[in-house]
């Protein structure tokens, strides 16, 4: 009833072609828009912009530039962690390095320093592929752990291995309330959303889910591999590195090595396995699943009143979490966000099924 | 498909996904209504690993530290009527998961007494939050050597000693054996490869370029379980002391790999963290002579452990196993509680006695912390802790530290008191805080 596209007719290519082709959705989107942008500004605490909603963005951020790699292109990828390293800590050279450069070169540079690793670490994909391919991005992110871990340089000679930036400004704003923060955040992620929609819809999207789909097959009919696997490295990592530049600068403020281990690369696989591969909204789903989910379990005995102590209760999250990640995945082994586009395709059709 | 059934699949597959998404909504608004709670109590948030590779550690001294609390509301009533409320959190020694505990506790009940992180990375973490927030983040024994000054460190409180303070009395203790020469000789660091061990390395280099030691450093990747090549590298090397900066599942594995390796136990020196009872229990004759340093007197009994057993383990409310009462990891953690009640209670006697004290206020009490021979013995802890006396400048306060050794059953006090030298220290502190201030522009207040 509520979402019937009847009447909607499409008497354009520019209307056939737009980003939300059904009324409803462009109209949930500029809501959820105007929500994130006017509304939760306005009510939200502290502690839900530092430590709820800034760890959502900047994961899902990372989650999305992981599924143009693993969803979109098909190649699977165990260094996420070793890139949003590489992100931070560039970006965090060049803060410390070159006085002044502003706030968005930064991040940018961050990006960039990423997507030049990015590229390099992917370069064995030309050869090899699926778990094999898996195991070589697993030695970027042992060489870049070691990296800035033994490297003095990288954490400008900082006698403990741990670096903290200095204060952020944009256009001669300090951003030190959380609030600036969060839609520093926010407007990143939404504006690689929109860019990470357009590309893989685009020639060049494509490319990789031919690529996925069949790489002979996709090769014969004239899409050169090299070309297509080595943009979705690029992007992948470009949209890593900003991420992890953001973890750092934004959310922690202060980071050792450990922050971007293995651990991050396996967090934001599950990620977009759970959320949903080769699918945008699948990356949110997945970070609020990976992010939000556990945090909610965990306030879960104190709004009870539970007098569970504090190791039991962590015990327990742990469990229900585990446990839940293998329901979602029996109920719909296509990840959150195909269970999502199956309620709407039911919707589509609800009350009069054919 | 009839309507019917088609339309409670829609339902359940809607509320499905709906719930997915909506979950994270619910978790941000609900905390913020637990903060509207009216100030009755003082709050201090207690952050803490119960699991994860430190929990060996983490589970005494959280216990401890709960204890006293807990000791201090049954037999005192609170502070000055002020009765103690705290709530845990767990890190699992994790950056991330420390800061979200941060933001979750630091505005609770009108606002966090101070944060003891029980980590280095999260101290890291969370010394810049700290400044614009306005909490006290104590770190005793432990976080960054530098914040000792507190000139720069308005709001860090290393008390009762530092991981400088601490190199540097293993190595009086050291020179003290080899007869006043350190000259020639080869020392070893074997240390987790995180902040928190590589920590001590500027001092110890300082130390090694001025005594003519040589300086041999081991990094162990965490967890710290497989140790095998560094022991070998060791035997190899044949340094004549090993400092270990070790903890949690790390401690035990190295003092394995030391027997296997035939290293003598009685040439290691370990920081605090990896001296309890729980590091060599286990291992019992094999780690006889494993030398450890502790903060303060922390390996001996007095009688605030008799009142903790009398007020809180024999009514059944203690946080811990009852053998858990006396361990170093334990006590440890009852001093640190203890400081902080002590600055609660210093900031009472000047911002008004039975009220509930602000973050402010607190680090004023922390600030001007004067711990006498009398006060402390009147509390417990006249065995335990010397005197100590912060002040705006020095936010350490009086580090001591002794030597205990492990006899295969249990721990002796096997030196005298020791001080830090702070010929070299010192300068260290003010160099590397001088540094912080420029990188943060930051104004170092003044102390005159």
């Amino acid at each position: 009833m509520l979402y019937r596209e009847n009447g909607q007719f499409k008497t354009s290519y520019r209307a056939d072609l737009a980003m939300f082709p059904v009324a409803q959705d462009r109209w949930a989107m500029l809501v959820l828009a105007l929500v994130a942008f006017v509304v939760v500004p306005g009510v939200g605490s502290d502690y839900l912009f530092r430590a709820v909603l800034i760890p959502f963005l900047v994961l899902s951020l990372a989650a999305l530039g992981l599924n143009v790699l693993v969803g979109y292109c098909g190649q699977i990828s165990l260094g996420t962690g070793a890139f949003m390293a590489v992100g931070a800590y560039a970006a965090f050279n060049l803060q410390a390095r070159i006085e002044g450069l502003p706030l968005p070169l930064v991040l940018l540079g961050g990006g960039l320093a990423a997507t030049a690793c990015g590229v390099l670490f992917g370069l064995p994909s030309l050869r090899i592929r699926g778990l094999y391919l898996a195991v070589a991005t697993l030695a970027a992110q042992f060489f870049i752990d070691w990296f800035t871990n033994r490297v003095r340089w990288v954490t400008n000679d900082s006698s403990s291995g741990s670096v903290s930036v200095g204060a952020l400004q944009l256009f001669g704003i300090s951003l030190d309330a959380p609030v600036q923060r969060y839609l520093l955040c926010l407007s990143l992620v939404v504006l690689f959303a929109v860019l990470t929609r357009n590309l893989v819809r685009g020639a060049i999207g494509r490319e990789w889910m031919a690529m996925r789909d069949m790489d002979v097959a996709a090769a014969v009919i004239g899409i050169r591999p090299v070309h297509a696997k080595l943009t979705a490295f690029a992007v992948s990592s470009f949209i890593v590195g900003v991420a992890g530049a953001l973890w750092g600068f934004v959310h922690l403020g202060a980071w050792e090595p450990a922050a971007f281990g293995i651990d991050k690369s396996f967090q934001l696989l599950f990620m977009i396995i759970i959320g949903g591969l080769g699918s945008i909204a699948g990356a949110f789903f997945g970070a609020a699943f990976i992010v939000l989910l556990p945090l909610l379990l965990n306030h879960v005995p104190h709004w009870l009143g539970l007098p569970l102590s504090t190791a039991t209760a962590s015990h327990l999250e742990h469990m229900i979490f585990g446990a839940l990640i293998v329901f979602f995945l029996i109920v719909e082994p296509h990840g959150l966000a195909r269970l999502w586009s199956t309620a709407r395709q039911k919707l589509r059709l609800w009350p009069f099924p054919h | 498909m009839t309507l019917k059934t088609l339309a409670t699949a829609v339902l359940r597959r809607g509320r499905l996904s709906l719930l997915a998404a909506l979950g994270g909504l619910g978790a941000a608004a609900m905390p913020s209504a637990a903060q509207a709670q009216a100030a009755t109590e003082q709050f201090i948030p207690l952050l803490v690993y119960r699991t994860g590779q430190f929990a060996p550690l983490g589970m005494p001294w959280a216990d401890g530290k709960q204890d006293y609390l807990k000791l201090v509301n049954a037999r005192d009533g609170g502070v000055n009527g002020v009765k103690l409320a705290f709530e845990e959190c767990e890190t699992a020694y994790d950056a991330a998961k420390g800061v979200e505990c941060y933001e979750r506790l630091k505005g609770k009940g009108g606002g966090a007494s101070g944060f003891d992180t029980q980590s280095t990375g999260i101290t890291f973490a969370v010394t810049d939050k700290a400044f614009a927030d306005r909490v006290v983040v104590e770190t005793p024994g432990y976080g960054l050597s530098q914040s000792a000054d507190g000139t720069v460190f308005e709001w860090n409180f290393p008390l009762l000693g530092t991981y400088w303070t601490a190199a540097d009395v293993m190595l009086q203790d050291i020179a003290k054996k080899e007869k006043g020469r350190l000259k020639g000789r080869k020392i070893a660091l074997v240390y987790h490869d995180s902040p928190y061990g590589k920590e001590p390395i500027p001092l110890l280099q300082k130390r090694a370029s001025v005594d003519g030691f040589e300086l041999l450093l081991y990094p162990v990747t965490p967890p710290g379980v497989e140790q095998k090549s560094t022991w070998l590298q060791i035997r190899q090397q044949r340094p004549d002391y090993v400092l270990f900066w070790s903890a949690g599942v790390m401690t035990p594995a190295g003092i394995r790999e030391a027997q296997a390796s035939g290293y003598p136990r009685e040439k290691i020196y370990a920081i605090w963290w990896a001296g309890s009872d729980h590091d060599v229990k286990d291992i019992g004759a094999g780690a006889k002579g494993y030398n450890a340093i502790t903060l303060h007197n922390s390996a001996a009994k007095d009688k605030v452990h008799d009142e903790l057993r009398k007020f809180v383990y024999d009514k059944n409310q203690g946080t811990g196993p009852a053998t858990g009462v006396g361990t170093l990891a334990h006590t440890r953690g009852m001093m640190i509680s203890m400081l902080q009640v002590e600055a609660i209670r210093t900031a009472q006697e000047k911002f008004g006695k039975g009220k509930v004290m602000t973050p402010e206020q607190v680090r004023w009490g922390f600030e001007n912390l004067n711990l006498t021979a009398d006060r402390l013995k009147a509390l417990g802890f006249g065995e335990v802790m010397r005197p100590v006396q912060t002040s705006c400048a020095n936010h350490m306060g009086t580090d001591w530290a002794r030597i205990v050794q492990w006899d295969g059953a249990k721990w002796n006090i096997v030196s005298d008191w020791y001080q830090a030298d702070k010929t070299h220290i010192d300068p260290m502190v003010k160099e590397y805080a001088a540094k912080y201030a420029k990188d943060k522009n930051l104004k170092p207040r003044s102390c005159g």
